[in-house]
């Protein structure tokens, strides 16, 4: 492994990144630098490749890296596993967030937020300075108690899984934070409340990474770089002005392909 | 297809019956006798079931014929205080047997009015009415070899009687503990809840010998009218053991039997469960866990009869596998032409852990009425990939990950339980089982 300097303000490095689900190419050289304190917008078409590259950031096993590196926090991560990756300091919120009956609440945080703390040499909680530890938490988002009694997830509505992935955000302190399409099926009062606890969870020594299809978000969060995604690559960056050119554009603005570009 | 055959293994037992050491005239006052009687004359006419029987399809119980395990030696050395261990905070009445024999000594039965907790000989003595209606005649004999064998051989059993509207607070324990290499025991139990009467059964099957031994257990339930019985069935036996059991339930008007049965133990089980509801407005929920791994084989055999109008069931099973243990669960439920507005619903999940290990699950609805509600279902499904990744992604490693959603597979049966103790110590039993940290 590589160690540079952790304190160096490049935080996530992505050089010609290809990967694959089964035998299909999805990324296809994808190059990306995040340092602490920003925040990026990846925002492109359904099946341009973003949110599987959210995937293969978090080590998801059904993708296949076939090229490139991904340098986090000095570390080549390509060969860990995803809870090594996790404990290394990037955390994915999902976009569908997987319901896990018979898993209280309460415990699978208790159980994720004890894991963290053991790896970064911190105290770990038990369940009743847990349970108030997790009650302000809970607060920031607007979050009802009542769902640390419940099962991970199940019979959540879209909003409050949403948030519960928020929650375990604010819970894990991740270093990266890659939130994937987290403003889908959100009311816009849902949005504001995930989009606060976003904004009071960034600093100057973390990232985040929104992927998300739409500008909607980004006039809760304001993005530092927006990159345009398309058939697995980057195809432009820009600041934060280009979501909003996107907005009245549309995505084939941007697009490479001349045909429906020039096509007045 | 039942002729009856040369079966050393039953010629040995039936020597073990006419060497006199549980010799009883057909002619004897005594019901006991009579039904003992009744029931050998029976195992002379039935043979061991092979895979060949349909019941028994799945289920090869030849290492069990080969064993030709010996009658357990009746004295024992365990002391109460040894025990208390393994017995339920909760409960003051305990029923401890000892390889299949009814351990007074062990056992604490002094109870409140309205209680009765005996030896069924003590019972039949003295003509209790409970035993004279009940014993033999829900569990039956004449067509099941393990049942005759156990009404046959049944060393001394207990009888546990609950006399009208009284409530026992506190569950009854009934240990049946395991202590002998290579003998084979008959234990036997009777409960009869009167009219009204409610009450909370925990039937739990230990050992203290890692060593091979068959235990071949009957149970029989009797609900009068409006009565409650909940049931909660342990069975961890010694991973060498062979266990064969019978539960058969008789469930009256309004009633309402409830049981939970958990599968942890023996190389070869084999669980029977009967519950007839009898008469209009009879309810019974009866849900199962079965959690094995290794070379284990269980199977489940349950029937719900729905004999009269309106009655009600419910039933969830799951087992979940390991390495290369085999499941099975076979279901039946019976409508009846009489069991108008029956409902009935039933579903089985299994979760394969390995490559190699196996479910069989056969649900069986045999509908006779017309105006019914009956559903069934059965899933078969290993873990699910994504979940473990959520799991992960959040900082638990794969094993850990895998024992977690096990653990939560099972729990939703385990949740149905509400006595305190016994839910922590299953929970501690299967998070060692799934080794999670």
């Amino acid at each position: 492994m590589i160690r540079t300097d952790s304190s160096s303000s490049v935080l996530l490095e992505v050089r010609d990144l290809h990967a694959c689900v089964e035998d299909t190419e999805i990324l296809k050289g994808l190059n990306l630098t995040v340092k602490r304190g920003e925040i990026h917008a990846i925002m492109g078409l359904n099946g341009s490749g973003k949110s599987t590259f959210a995937k293969v950031l978090a080590g998801h096993p059904s993708y296949r890296m076939t090229a490139g590196e991904i340098i986090f926090n000095g570390v080549d991560i390509t060969s860990l596993a995803p809870e090594e990756r996790a404990r290394a300091g990037v955390f994915l919120a999902f976009q569908y967030p997987v319901e896990i009956p018979g898993v209280a609440n309460d415990q699978f945080l208790r159980l994720a937020y004890n894991t963290a703390q053991g790896q970064r040499g911190k105290e770990e909680l038990d369940p009743l300075e847990f349970d108030d530890f997790v009650r302000e938490k809970m607060k920031l988002l607007e979050m009802n108690p009542g769902f640390l009694d419940r099962s991970v997830n199940e019979g959540f509505s879209g909003g409050e899984k949403k948030r519960n992935e928020i929650l375990q955000m604010a819970l894990l302190e991740p270093l990266l934070a890659v939130l994937d399409e987290t403003d889908s099926g959100l009311d816009i009062d849902a949005l504001r409340i995930v989009a606060k606890g976003i904004n009071q969870l960034a600093n100057q020594d973390n990232a985040t990474i929104l992927v998300t299809h739409y500008q909607r978000l980004l006039d809760y969060i304001v993005p530092d770089y927006v990159h345009v995604m398309e058939a697995g690559r980057i195809i432009k960056t820009s600041g934060k002005e280009l979501a909003l050119e996107l907005e009245t554009h549309g995505y084939d603005w941007v697009s490479g392909n001349k045909a429906r570009t020039s096509g007045v | 297809m039942n002729t009856p055959v040369k079966d050393d293994y039953l010629q040995e037992w039936l020597a073990f019956w006419k060497s006199g050491k549980v010799t009883a005239s057909a002619h004897s006052a005594n019901y006991l006798d009579r039904l003992r009687t009744s029931a050998a004359d029976c195992v002379a006419t039935l043979k061991f079931p092979s895979i060949r029987d349909e019941e028994w399809r799945f289920t090869d119980i030849t290492p069990l014929k080969r064993a030709a395990f010996k009658r357990p030696a009746t004295e024992t050395d365990l002391t109460t205080s040894g025990l208390a261990q393994y017995f339920a905070d909760e409960s003051i009445i305990r029923v401890v047997f000892v390889d299949g024999q009814y351990a007074p000594e062990l056992s604490n039965v002094s109870t409140q009015d309205g209680v009765i907790v005996d030896s069924l000989s003590a019972l039949a003595e003295t003509g209790s009415p409970a035993v004279t209606q009940y014993l033999g005649r829900l569990a039956d004999y004449r067509d099941n070899i393990f049942v005759a064998l156990n009404t046959a051989f049944m060393q001394e059993g207990a009888g546990i009687i609950i006399s009208e509207n009284i409530t026992v607070s506190a569950p009854v324990h009934v240990l049946f503990v395991a202590t002998q290499e290579g003998v084979t025991a008959c234990p036997r139990c009777l409960l009869v809840a009167g009219a009204g009467a409610s009450v909370t059964l925990i039937e739990e099957y230990l050992a203290l010998t890692d060593c091979a031994y068959t235990t071949n257990a009957v149970i029989e339930v009797q609900l009068a009218d409006s009565a409650n019985v909940s049931h909660i069935r342990l069975q961890h036996e010694s991973r060498e053991a062979f266990h064969v059991a019978n539960t058969s339930v008789h469930v009256t008007h309004a009633a309402c039997y409830r049981s939970i049965s958990i599968v942890l133990g023996a190389q070869i089980s084999r669980f029977d469960q009967h519950v007839l509801l009898a008469d209009p407005h009879a309810q019974c929920g009866i849900d199962g866990l079965t959690l094995i791994s290794g070379q284990q084989l269980a199977d489940t055999h349950t029937w719900i009869d729905h004999a009269e109008p309106q009655g009600t069931s419910r039933q969830l099973h799951k087992c979940i596998a390991d390495d290369s243990a085999h499941a099975v669960f076979s279901g039946k439920i019976t409508v009846h032409t009489d069991a108008q507005q029956t409902d009935a619903r039933q579903m089985n999940r299994s979760l394969l852990l390995s490559g190699k290990a196996s479910v069989d699950t056969k649900p069986q609805l045999e509908i006779f009425a017309d105006d019914v509600k009956c559903s069934h279902g059965a899933t078969v499904g290993q873990l699910d990939q994504d979940a473990l990744f959520y799991l992960q992604s959040r900082g638990l490693n794969l094993t850990s990950a895998r024992n977690l959603l096990v653990y939560a597979f099972g729990a939703e049966i385990i949740d149905f339980i509400t006595i305190a103790s016994v839910k922590r110590r299953l929970a501690d039993w299967i998070l060692t089982k799934t080794r999670i940290e």
